[in-house]
């Protein structure tokens, strides 16, 4: 795996030659995930879900809270096995490999969790060297320059010494942004990056997301109910709900959506197709009604 | 009737559920145990938490019990006028039972719980998840090191308190009842036997230690994670924990001494 400091990308094995900007349709999608089909207890979460993530850009996928978007990331990384339909990474499907084939792909894999997930009984430094520490053997000088560049890549080398318990949930959340760059993976998924953060931090967030992407030649994947950041920065825009796609394509041509759908949900309008409610009973029927 | 049998059958059925659940995770745990031996500041950060931090209470208890020990069995060996065995009695009953059996429930109750506790909050806080992503395998990273250092800590806490139990049973017989002190240590020397004695209270607390750890860390990695979920694990800890030390004693104390 290549350490190089900041922005070398891990890299597929297969990608196109270095230089030439890789474009959507001129090589295989990185993610492809056909007819996946996903339930918790009775409630079918995915129902025959189609996705390409192409290599190289930023794919969005958006959807109403509860739709199963952190399901589909856990989905991505193997840590839930679907009823039915395939997920393959880099051409490997990833339900089908041995547990040390399944690690050595993870390790490609940068994942920002939507609680950050930091280690709480380590420093935000050791927190970032972590993964350095488990899967390599840098010299300790190295490892602490490789470290102090990432912090200072989320603006927050100089909190190294706090414990992530001192942190805000937005600070958390840019270490963990950190720790997943640590190994240089080839794809990232992030799994609500903007929430909690001030406008400033959320301005340089959108921006290394962006920086990230193009320098290191990663693939990112972002989760995100963040209409107008998204947009802003997203090559490719999924939309999820009801565990299909309801639709897909770049943010302008989804912004210029006939869809009555597609339109509620970009616009935030409270009223239309997309019920804001999780399904239930009428609520006279609730509230006056005998017990059902 | 009929209903009573399906219960029983269902609960019958989610007993060996967990069993398998539990055994699976023991090897796996087992199976990276020669790495963690290759990386000892893990172990050692263990053995300090799981180990040194329960010796304050397992001292003080040991020199209780050895204490109180040597009250009670002063006043019924007096009435044989058998007060010079009185050493023997209370090492024997240390070092057989007590020693492996209190500080097995002991341990339970100060080491497992926290084990439970803190292996379910990171559970809970997503930072088990997080291992996985990262492509370290929580069982390696964060359960065996845990379950080698239980497995140690116990023999020696057990040994701990069983010395002090001794020590606090001299200062009563000795020093406050008036035993003879050649008496107390000679028949002590004469009549605890190396096998029969020492190496049982060993393995017992060996087992002892072994169905504690087992039982702490599975409860820590299988529990819900709610706060509602660390709290109930935590609880079934201390409550399975303490019935299977009980069981095992039972069951160790038939085998080895009749
Ligand atoms: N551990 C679980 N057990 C049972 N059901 C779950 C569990 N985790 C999530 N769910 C259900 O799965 C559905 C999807 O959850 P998920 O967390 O993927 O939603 P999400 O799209 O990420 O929402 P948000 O945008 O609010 O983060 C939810 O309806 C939730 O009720
Ligand atoms: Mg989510």
């Amino acid at each position: 795996m290549s350490l190089t400091v900041g922005t070398q990308g891990g890299g597929a094995p297969d990608a196109a030659a270095p230089g030439s900007v890789p474009l959507p349709g001129d090589q295989p999608p990185l993610v492809r995930i056909r007819n996946l089909h996903f339930s918790r207890g009775e409630r079918e979460i995915f129902s025959g879900l189609d996705i390409d993530i192409p290599r190289g850009g930023i794919t969005a996928i958006m959807g109403p809270s509860g739709t199963g978007k952190t399901t589909l990331l856990k989905l991505i990384g193997g840590q839930l096995r679907p009823d039915r339909g395939t997920v393959e990474v880099d051409g490997l499907n990833v339900h089908a490999l041995s547990r040390q084939e399944l690690y050595r792909l993870r390790m490609r894999m940068g994942m920002l969790f939507q609680s950050g997930a930091l280690l709480t009984d380590l420093s935000v430094f050791e927190n970032v060297a972590f993964p350095l520490r488990e899967h390599t053997a840098l010299p300790e000088p190295l490892l602490r320059k490789l470290v102090l560049l990432k912090l200072e890549a989320v603006g927050l080398r100089g909190a190294r010494d706090l414990m992530p318990s001192e942190l805000s949930g937005g600070m958390a959340r840019r270490v963990a942004l950190a720790r997943a760059i640590a190994l240089d993976p080839m794809m990232i998924m992030y799994d609500e990056p903007f929430t909690g953060q001030d406008p400033i931090s959320l301005g340089v967030l959108v921006k290394l997301i962006r920086q990230l992407n193009d320098a290191a030649r990663l693939t990112s994947i972002l989760v995100s109910h963040d209409v107008e950041e998204t947009n802003a920065i997203a090559d490719l825009v999924y939309v999820i709900s009801n565990g299909k796609v309801v639709e897909s394509g770049a943010p302008a041509k989804l912004a210029a959506s006939g869809s009555e759908w597609t339109r509620q949900f970009m616009q935030g309008l409270p009223d239309g197709p997309v019920p804001f409610h999780y399904p239930a009973q009428p609520l006279e029927q609730d509230l006056f009604g005998e017990k059902s | 009737m009929t209903e009573l049998l399906a219960r029983l059958g269902q609960s019958g059925i989610i007993f060996l559920r967990h069993l398998g659940r539990a055994t699976t995770l023991l090897l796996h745990i087992l199976s990276s145990v020669g790495e963690v031996l290759r990386r000892p500041r893990l172990l050692l950060e263990q053995l300090f938490s799981v180990g040194v931090l329960t010796i304050l209470i397992i001292g003080v208890s040991g020199l209780f019990v050895g204490m109180v020990l040597s009250l009670q069995g002063y006043y019924i060996l007096s009435q044989f006028a058998a007060e010079a065995t009185l050493g023997v009695m209370v090492a024997a009953s240390l070092v057989r039972e007590l020693g492996p059996v209190v500080t097995a429930l002991l341990f339970a109750g100060r080491a497992g719980s926290a084990l439970t506790a803190e292996i379910g909050l990171m559970k809970a806080t997503e930072q088990l998840s997080g291992l996985e992503m990262m492509a370290v395998d929580p069982v390696r990273r964060v359960l065996t090191p845990r379950f080698v250092a239980g497995l140690i800590s116990m023999p020696l806490l057990a040994a701990l308190f069983s010395a002090l139990g001794v020590a606090g049973g001299w200062f009563v017989g000795v020093g406050l009842l008036g035993v003879d002190d050649g008496a107390w240590w000679g028949q002590m020397q004469a009549r605890i036997d190396w096998n029969e004695d020492l190496l049982n209270g060993v393995i017992k607390s060996l087992v002892f230690g072994f169905a504690c750890v087992w039982i702490a860390v599975f409860q820590g990695y299988n529990c819900l994670p709610t706060s509602a979920g660390v709290s109930r694990a935590t609880t079934r800890t201390v409550v399975h924990s303490s019935l299977a030390v009980l069981a095992l004693d039972f069951a160790l104390t038939a085998l080895m001494f009749n």
